[in-house]
């Protein structure tokens, strides 16, 4: 188990050098620099600018500075916000976006894995054609659309809730967001459980289980629901990384202030060291989550022995 | 061997016509891209004409406006089928780039096997923990935003999924009697990856080409609505969004026929993805 768990971690190292090395020289290899301007600078302007930046190094020198820079936290400064470094961008994006984040994660798993075992207990009834056919409805309509929907009809029309802002994360405001958040995810939990509860149900001890006479709510809570949950727990590793890139959708249309917004803002000012930074920083994320979501996935599973 | 090869296509393919809500798919989904095809055809206005006395106006008989106009006075149901259009196309050719990719790698990893095998294997599950989201909008931001650039980004990333699929199938393939045979008979491993693994891999390949167009179709859309894609006067159905989200208080026939269009889009190839898996793997349901 140890060991198995050093080799995970190790395992994720070439993957985060590999993300940073490509973002390094995407952006390094694109035509044009972060400071072309409509109006050309002075030659003086523009060799101060690239000696503080250090554009005037050689390409295997600034990479070895950015790689060497970014072990240490440090994402450089945003080329679009002045006297704000990309980390501090960050760190003040961050609150809203976890809050946004945690929040819809945990609605997901909650209504998911209840709909998905309503499900299974009922397959091909009613009960179970309705939730797969929500569930489809809900995969197939993405954040983007879903969103302006829901401010059309809640904000505009019936004007029962705000269009957007944060006010400080009032229950108000983080209602759309976070149904526009969750319903994706609550989808693909809740056709996982059903899929992997049909199954379990199936199985030889369940069958013991009822045989000696357990009412079926034990049947299920004690024994059916926790090896049933091991294809959930794996899904967490994408369900992060859906919720990151849903958060950016999110977080424009909704105009909140969030990591999500910094990194669009960024992305259409050609702000390269914040969008760089933000792709490390989401990117080391998902890694590193995926890493413990594995990690987890080997301790609940008994048949993972290592 | 190939009759039994056959009849497992015939009774999927008998199968999936008794799946209702996937026929009613296909066919919803064929009407979609032949309006989105002969759309210049179907209309008298120019996708990117501007009518400046008609500005937002809503959907009307009159004139042929079906789906009323946009902000800047252009058709909105030209333009939603030019959208279409420049989906569908992103869809189908990105999943193209990533299905040359994929199978090629897939079956050569699984025919060779041992070491070769594990390396390509091994390069996959790296590349398959970095969010290529993230990096493909670092693309566009360095690179600047055209279509082609898209569809071959978005078919680099998909294909990890295809090259794991593939790879699995050709395991199994290899041990069977029709490619012992023609090892046996001294054919090169590359015409036998050629003339008897990939034609064989064809069912689980349909299966995950339906499933994969929708997830480019969205990545685009995710991209375009972002501002980082497709760029006017061209457009998308993402950008199409976009643009309603912002006029939908004045305008929101905008907003309502290009998510129409992009959602059933999405649902239909969905459906018949979901279809076809049924079909040709009858165990489960």
């Amino acid at each position: 188990m140890l060991a198995h768990s050093v080799k995970r971690v190790v395992g994720a190292v070439p993957t985060l050098f590999i993300l940073i090395t490509l973002a390094f020289f995407m952006m390094r290899l694109a035509p044009g620099g972060p400071f072309d301007a409509e109006k050309a600078l002075a030659p003086e302007v523009q060799a101060n600018l690239d000696r503080i930046y250090h554009l005037d190094e050689p390409l295997p020198a600034q990479y070895a500075r950015y790689l060497g820079n970014v072990v240490r936290g440090d994402l450089g400064p945003s080329f679009q916000y002045q006297d704000w470094t990309v980390n501090e961008l960050i760190a003040r994006g961050l609150p809203v976006s976890l809050r946004l984040g945690v929040t819809a994660l945990v609605l997901a798993l909650l209504l998911g894995v209840t709909a998905g075992t309503l499900a299974a207990l009922r397959q091909n009834a009613a009960t179970d054609h309705a939730v797969m056919t929500a569930a489809m409805t809900g995969i197939s309509i993405p954040n983007f659309v879903m969103a302006p929907l829901l401010i059309l009809v809640f904000a505009v029309w019936l004007g029962w809730l705000p269009a957007g802002g944060w006010s400080g994360g009032a229950l108000r405001n983080m209602l759309l967001p976070v149904v526009v958040l969750t319903l994706p995810l609550v989808a693909y939990i809740a056709r996982l459980t059903r899929g992997s509860m049909i199954e379990v149900l199936r199985s030889d001890y369940i069958r013991t289980a009822r045989a000696k006479g357990l009412p079926e709510r034990t049947v299920v809570l004690r024994h059916a629901l926790r090896p049933a949950l091991l294809p959930v727990v794996s899904f967490l590793g994408p369900a992060i990384a859906a919720l990151l890139s849903g958060s950016l959708v999110v977080e424009q249309i909704f105009g909140l202030p969030g990591i999500g917004r910094y990194f669009v803002q960024g992305a259409l000012n050609r702000d390269y060291t914040l969008v760089m930074g933000v792709v490390i920083f989401y990117g080391s994320l998902v890694i590193v989550m995926n890493v413990i979501v594995d990690l987890v996935y080997a301790w609940l599973d008994p048949k993972v022995r290592y | 061997m190939a009759g039994s090869e056959s009849q497992v296509l015939s009774d999927a393919w008998h199968r999936l016509r008794r799946n209702r809500a996937a026929v009613v798919a296909a066919a919803i989904l064929a009407a979609i891209t032949l309006l989105a095809l002969f759309a210049p055809a179907l209309s008298p206005h120019p996708y990117d004409h501007t009518y400046w006395d008609k500005v937002s106006i809503a959907p009307t008989l009159s004139d042929g406006h079906l789906f009323g106009t946009d902000a800047v006075g252009r058709d909105l149901f030209v333009r939603t089928l030019h959208g279409g259009r420049i989906s569908l196309l992103v869809g189908i050719a990105a999943t193209l780039v990533s299905l040359l990719i994929g199978v090629g790698w897939g079956a050569t990893a699984g025919y060779l096997g041992g070491r070769v095998d594990a390396v390509m294997m091994r390069i996959v599950d790296i590349l398959y923990a970095i969010p290529f989201v993230f990096l493909v909008i670092l693309l566009m931001v360095a690179f600047g935003r055209n279509i082609l650039l898209i569809f071959i980004a978005i078919g680099a990333i998909k294909w990890l999924d295809m090259a794991r699929i593939v790879r699995g199938q050709t395991l199994s393939l290899k041990r069977r009697e029709f490619v012992e045979a023609a090892q046996a008979a001294g054919v090169s491993s590359f015409a036998i990856i050629r003339r008897h693994i990939v034609p064989n891999l064809l069912g689980v390949v349909a299966v995950y080409v339906t499933l994969t167009i929708p997830q480019v179709i969205l990545i685009e859309s995710f991209l375009s609505f972002l501002g980082l894609g497709v760029q006017e006067p061209s457009t998308s159905w993402g950008l199409l969004v976009a643009d309603g989200a912002r006029e939908m208080q004045n305008a929101p026939w905008m907003l309502l026929f290009p998510a129409l269009f992009l959602a059933v889009t999405l649902f239909c190839f969905n459906f018949i993805g979901d279809g076809l898996r049924d079909a040709l793997d009858p165990k489960d349901r």
